[in-house]
């Protein structure tokens, strides 16, 4: 078994951080009667402000502070986002809460190529959903957690390097009451090493069972069950702005990082997207929505902020954006991709369709459809609009203009098409078309293939029985 | 003196204004052999644009383009067809041999996003064609089209007025198509390997290529249709 530990020391920071490039000074604040700072960002550090003072004082070090206030229900929120974009590596995962997540990858470090490669995609993934975190690899959960709060970035493999790098561990880092880490403080037992060099039978009886278990566990001597992340059906999520933005490159940078969580849903769960909505929430109007239909399902973050860059370049703000909020719609199975071993250069199933979505993305859904025949004789509604792609093949005998007008143009006798002054010369014909007495479309027609005078072959027809008027309603191009 | 002429002009040294270099451009053949004779690559060349100016619209332009198209519908790829000046008709595109499948018609707004839509297609390199048909563009527009053709390797068509004519382009094919007794007058404005510049004269309702390929699916399937089967199979008699 081989632990990781993903341990985020300011959570309550960076999940206000986390939707912009750069921000001012910010601080996150107690909930409190006289509040101090709990974390701070670079920008506020290098303004003298330290974790711990009072947030008066603070504000008199910086006017300009941005000053947050730590609600840990947020946190347990983004905490649950980073666990299901987690479950894209391994199927064990489980919460620590408040801050940190664990995850169990022994059996899918060779997937990965090794441990070296695993963790760096998990930091770099981490890095562009926006947090910091400290990794820490033990062969069990509690040590992994254990080293992640003393902030070593680590890797521990075998049991004898475990038990000496606990060793140095100070007490204060275990789950026990204060008190009673204090009192074995005054005994001169600091750190984990010392306690281990004392009798068992006695400090049990002093100290309870519960202390020796959790170090036991942290050295593999006992076992140490986890309750399992299960990640939610549906994926949802939402983002704060640092500041509030129109433009459309800030909010995209955002949006990155909610794609991205989403994408590690959808990876895990071997699912694509077809329908995805982006919410942005303004101070005093109703939020805009903005909704992206794929043609086919995917989960590609580089798709899909492809997508929502054409989206967001259209859609009218009636003010500007604080917060973001990302819903998945529905979602189809979606298999993960067989490489191929010798490249035929084909695009691949789901390349295919990008084209289509990016054009839908800003022209319109409307605006990008195949076409396919139907079997009715009146040339109107002979084909119909279809989605993209889903139109069946036919094939057709019929002498038909490749171009049709979408509504008839009418001529009078001694005229011709625009642009010309000779007259028609009347070539195949009549073609008689007399159909749809049923419906509200009724035809009765005599169609004819005349050149005009340039020479342009056309479609008309003329209105039976007695219609007097010409019109023109293809052009065989 | 002719054979001293002759072997004069056996020197490599000597290049006629009649000919044209052979190159081996990834091309389509357009279904027209006359007019694959004149084209460098023997053929609708991929990986760049090619602009075709005609002089009013629905003279023939689109028949041109219909034998290559039939051809790459029978790929993967897409045949995009974007800001069409009417409908495109689907039982004539069916009827030509064009697989429905593979076409997805764009409307545009504006000449901005037909521009755009264009350049995105041919970029993506997953569309085997792409027709757009522009209002009005300039030469800036044309040259980001072409880069955007030269790095997805797509077969793109411009289609234009012919007063662009007399206007420099950065399209490396530029065809001007106008209409004299009834049959489609190809003049070529520009192309790759340089020669003199000929008219073509074709019938757009007869592409060689296309007709034998119909044919033959005519042959196979044993006469079908009563009418309509003997009429191709007499056009073939007289081709053969």
């Amino acid at each position: 078994m081989l632990w990781a530990a993903l341990r985020f020391p300011d959570l309550s920071l960076q999940l206000h951080l986390r939707g912009g490039a750069s921000c001012g000074p910010m601080v996150v604040q107690e909930a409190s009667h006289r509040p101090r700072v709990l974390s701070c960002n670079e920008a506020a550090q290098k303004a003298g402000i330290k974790p711990g003072m009072l947030v008066s004082a603070a504000h008199a070090v910086t006017p300009q502070l941005h000053i947050r206030t730590r609600d840990p229900a947020r946190e347990a929120t983004a905490l649950t986002g980073i666990a299901t974009w987690v479950t894209q590596f391994t199927p064990t995962v489980s919460l620590a809460s408040p801050n940190e997540i664990l995850i169990e990858i022994s059996g899918c470090l060779r997937l990965f190529g090794g441990l070296r490669p695993l963790s760096g995609r998990l930091r770099a993934g981490l890095a562009e959903l926006g947090y910091r975190a400290s990794v820490v690899l033990a062969p069990n959960p509690t040590a992994a957690l254990l080293l992640a709060r003393d902030g070593i970035d680590t890797s521990i493999g075998d049991r004898h390097e475990l038990r000496r790098t606990l060793a140095r561990l100070r007490l204060t880092r275990l789950d026990q009451p204060a008190q009673t880490v204090a009192m074995l403080a005054h005994l001169g037992v600091h750190t984990i090493g010392d306690w281990l060099s004392l009798p068992r039978d006695g400090l049990a009886r002093r100290f309870g069972q519960g202390m020796l278990d959790e170090i036991d566990r942290a050295l593999g001597l006992l076992p140490d069950p986890r309750p399992p992340f299960s990640a939610p059906a549906r994926y949802s999520a939402s983002l704060e702005l640092p500041a509030p933005v129109r433009e459309t490159e800030p909010l995209l940078f955002a949006a990155k990082r909610l794609v991205l969580e989403l994408t590690g849903h959808l990876a895990m769960r071997q699912i694509g997207v077809m329908r995805l909505k982006l919410e942005l929430g303004h101070a005093h109007h109703a939020a805009t929505p903005v909704v992206l239909g794929l043609s086919a399902p995917s989960r590609d973050a580089g798709h899909l902020v492809t997508l929502l860059r054409e989206k967001l370049c259209t859609v009218q703000l009636p003010e500007a954006v604080e917060t973001l909020t990302l819903v998945a719609g529905e979602t189809r199975p979606l298999g993960s991709h067989n490489q191929t071993l010798f490249a035929d250069g084909r695009p691949s199933r789901e390349a295919r369709w990008r084209i289509i979505e990016h054009l839908r993305a800003r022209l319109g859904v409307e605006a990008v459809h195949g076409l396919e025949t139907f079997p009715d004789h009146r040339p109107e509604r002979a084909f119909r609009k279809t989605l993209p792609g889903h139109a069946r093949d036919t094939s057709s005998d019929l002498h038909r203009p490749l171009w049709l007008l979408a509504r008839p143009a009418k001529l009078r006798p001694d005229e011709s098409l625009p642009g010309t002054q000779r007259p028609m010369r009347l070539m195949e014909g009549p073609e008689r078309v007399e159909s749809g007495w049923w419906d509200d479309f009724d035809v009765k027609r005599d169609y004819f293939v005349a050149r005009d005078g340039a020479g342009t072959k056309v479609w008309l027809f003329r209105e039976r029985p007695d219609g007097q008027d010409w019109f023109v309603h293809g052009i065989f191009a | 003196m002719p054979s001293a002429l002759h072997s004069l002009l056996q020197n490599p040294a000597i290049w006629r204004g009649n000919e044209q270099a052979r190159v081996a451009l990834p091309s389509i053949p357009t279904g027209f052999s006359e007019l694959d004779r004149e084209l460098p690559g023997g053929g609708w060349p991929r990986g760049v644009i090619s602009e075709l100016l005609a002089e009013r619209s629905g003279i023939g332009e689109l028949s041109l383009l219909i034998p290559a198209l039939a051809q790459l519908s029978q790929q993967d790829g897409w045949l995009m067809l974007i800001a069409p000046p009417w409908i495109p008709y689907a039982p004539a595109l069916a009827a030509r041999g064009i697989r429905l499948s593979r076409v997805i018609v764009a409307n545009t707004v504006s000449d901005k996003d037909t521009l755009w839509a264009a350049e995105q297609s041919l970029r993506a390199g997953n569309c085997s064609a792409m027709l757009a048909w522009p209002a009005a563009f300039n030469e800036h527009g044309l040259r980001r089209l072409q880069f955007a053709a030269e790095e997805g390797g797509s077969f793109g068509v411009v289609f234009g007025e012919t007063s662009r004519a007399a206007l420099s382009s950065p399209a490396p094919l530029r065809l001007r198509l106008g209409m004299r007794q009834d049959k489609l007058s190809v003049k070529i404005l520009k192309r790759r390997g340089s020669g003199v510049m000929p008219t073509l004269w074709l019938d757009t309702d007869k592409p060689h290529g296309a007709m034998l390929q119909h044919t033959a699916k005519i042959l196979n399937h044993g006469g079908h249709g009563g009418k309509a089967g003997k009429a191709d199979l007499s056009i073939s008699m007289g081709v053969a």
